[in-house]
């Protein structure tokens, strides 16, 4: 197994054996999605018209929740230390935790979206939007939480710090991705989601070496 | 502050807590970078001046064992050698540093003693001529402890290289260096 | 109202380069107390004749009578929090590939006033919706871009605040910072996009209303004044910084000794 596979597997094993894995974030985002109908009422027509945004503001929110332990644990018990002298660049090694985060978040969050849509009675049309809206779009939440991440590895208690660095720079992908379910429903066109592509290919291909550049800082301490 | 360890030399790091001894070590590591100075490495005719680069060479025994509460010893290990590229077995190494009936313990559960001892493993695992040690016989038995001087001489015997950071006395012959007393 | 103006990126390098002869903190601190007056005069005068201008010469506009007054305390506030963060961006980047001394303390210096800024133009974009729109808060686009951005900067400030070591956080705070310049003109682009999607009939969204001469000459003073503000209030915070570190070195110094 080639070291970067390496890092991937142990990420995802620790995902699932300590954070709850895939099922922690789908939980977390359904809960937050479920209480939107308790503010807003059980108006269906309404909940139709806003299901794309508060899904994606959910799995934004989803996203963030296991990204502050993503370097930080390895940082605290010494893991990182035996990881930067592997034969593997830092830059690899971030992508692996960022691929491993998207995994155990980004991906079963797409999964489970058509229920949660069913849920807020998206129209016949959105799903598709929805699902793929979602596939293309969360891997730059994962992108820039990893960057979000590295920065605050040494911070303790880092996760608010976090969610405030993170979330204004990944608004273009709430923006794009819930206009993309909303392009669809109305039938006006793809533009979203060359956008939301863009964004989040854009995201994916710079965030390894911002990553890698703020574990190296915070190595160096 | 000037010095060199050649093949099949301890240099003893030595001083008081606080003295810079692990600073040290993390400087050679590459991990820390350096704001003056120089960390040259020859291997074979070819001089390394790349930190990075250099880190491809050391096997880190650090003050933090680096190990998953979550995962087996056994798990950790070969999570260890496989990010290491090495082709050392697994089992064999285990059973090297006497912790064959705690392979299947989760690191949460090993003792302090074991977690070193899995610690050893890892460095005779990785097969890095270098190896850089912050206290290595620290929170061992005199069981472990013999373990890890034994280890040390082996590794010294093949032609490695050791630096350790210590108060302690190991009790093996070569260079000293005392830090922070002036 | 608020299309950045355009050398603002090339203004903040400008700026650095000049600084760079300047690499010597001494030297710096020499230097800055001596033009301190001088540049503090200025914007004194500036914004005494742009106030006094804009408030009592310059004609009310027959569409927004006296509200359009607003719009000279509030479009070079728009400008300064992008400039603001222009200068930032250059200061982290200078700080990162040349290690410059002053680089960090510029940085960390301009991350206040720039939310400063955007904070002044999101309260005054909003005094002057409540006339205009008949709302204090409009989701229009260009008041959408200034909140994000405000939360930006409090993020970065967050950062600089949560990691101790001074030189640690300068060199995090420089990778959001370049993170952020990246990122800045796609949310601007995105939530111009997301307002067409979602507004399409929003008031003045193509481009605000022309400016009239009349408005041109005090709007002109008026950016100039905030601009020099900022440049004296910036020194004023980069001095501070260089004292506040000299003081906990001498501190780490006693601590050392004793």
């Amino acid at each position: 197994m080639s070291p970067m596979r390496a890092v991937l597997r142990r990420d995802i094993a620790l995902a699932f054996r300590s954070g709850g894995g895939a099922f922690l974030a789908t939980a977390f985002f359904a809960t937050v999605a479920a209480l939107v109908p308790l503010g807003v009422g059980a108006d269906l027509p309404l909940l139709g018209r806003i299901a794309g945004g508060v899904l994606w503001v959910a799995a934004a929110l989803s996203a963030l929740l296991s990204l502050d332990r993503l370097f930080q644990a390895d940082f605290e018990d010494g893991s990182l230390d035996i990881i930067a002298l592997a034969p593997l660049s830092l830059e690899a090694t971030v992508t692996a935790k960022m691929l491993a985060h998207w995994i155990t978040t980004g991906l079963p969050l797409t999964l489970v979206s058509p229920v949660l849509g069913l849920l807020f009675n998206l129209p016949v049309e959105g799903y598709g939007a929805l699902v793929l809206s979602l596939a293309i779009g969360t891997p730059a939440l994962s992108a820039i939480g990893t960057i979000g991440a590295a920065l605050t590895l040494s911070v303790r208690r880092g996760g608010l710090i976090l969610a405030l660095i993170v979330l204004p720079l990944i608004t273009p992908a709430i923006i794009f991705g819930s206009g993309a379910v909303l392009a669809a429903v109305q039938d006006t066109g793809t533009a979203a989601f060359l956008f939301l592509g863009a964004f989040s290919l854009g995201a994916v291909a710079l965030s390894p070496f911002a990553a890698a550049a703020a574990v190296r800082l915070n190595l160096a301490g | 502050m000037d010095f060199r360890v050649a093949r099949g030399e301890v240099l003893s790091l030595e001083g008081p807590n606080g003295a810079g001894k692990t600073s040290m070590l993390r400087l050679v590591a590459g991990l820390l970078p350096l704001t003056f100075g120089r960390v040259s490495f020859r291997h074979g005719a070819a001089e390394i001046s790349d930190p990075e680069e250099r880190g491809r060479f050391i096997g880190w025994f650090g003050h933090a064992d680096g190990l998953k509460a979550q995962m087996t010893a056994a798990e950790n290990l070969s999570f260890a050698a496989s990010l290491y590229a090495s082709d050392g077995d697994v089992a064999q190494t285990l059973a090297r540093v006497s912790l064959t009936r705690a392979a299947h313990l989760p690191g949460q559960y090993l003792s302090a003693g074991q977690r070193r001892r899995l610690g050893l493993a890892r460095l005779i695992l990785s097969k890095r001529p270098l190896w850089l040690m912050d206290e290595p016989i620290a929170a061992l038995d005199s069981a472990g402890r013999q373990l890890a001087i034994e280890l040390i001489r082996a590794h010294m015997a093949a032609g490695g290289m050791v630096i350790a950071a210590t108060h302690d006395d190991i009790g093996i012959p070569g260079p000293r260096l005392t830090m922070g007393a002036s | 109202m608020s299309a950045p103006p355009p050398c603002a990126y090339i203004t903040a390098m400008a700026v650095f380069s000049t600084l760079t002869a300047y690499a010597n903190p001494k030297r710096f601190l020499d230097l800055s107390r001596r033009i301190q007056p001088w540049l503090g005069g200025a914007t004194a005068l500036l914004l005494a004749v742009g106030f006094y201008w804009s408030l009592f010469i310059s004609p009310a506009d027959y569409q927004q009578g006296q509200s359009v007054k607003i719009m000279f305390v509030h479009v070079p506030a728009a400008w300064l929090s992008m400039f603001a963060y222009a200068c930032l961006a250059g200061a982290s980047i200078t700080g990162l590939v040349w290690k410059h001394p002053l680089a960090d303390q510029a940085a960390k210096a301009a991350a206040p006033l720039g939310a400063a800024f955007t904070f002044l133009a999101l309260l005054t974009g909003s005094l002057w919706g409540k006339p205009m729109w008949g709302t204090y808060w409009e989701w229009d686009a260009r008041l959408t871009s200034e909140l994000i951005m405000l939360f930006v900067y409090l993020g970065y400030i967050a950062l600089w605040d949560a990691i101790e070591d001074p030189n640690r956080a300068a060199r995090a705070a420089a990778v959001l910072a370049i993170v952020g310049a990246v990122n800045l003109p796609i949310i601007h682009f995105s939530v111009d996009w997301w307002n067409t999607l979602h507004q399409p009939s929003s008031i003045l969204r193509s481009g605000g209303p022309s400016i009239d001469s009349s408005f041109l000459w005090p709007l002109a003073i008026m950016a100039l004044g905030y601009q020099l503000l900022f440049f004296w209030l910036w020194l004023l915070r980069i001095r501070t910084e260089i004292l506040k570190r000299r003081a906990r070195t001498l501190m780490l110094m006693r601590g050392a000794q004793l």
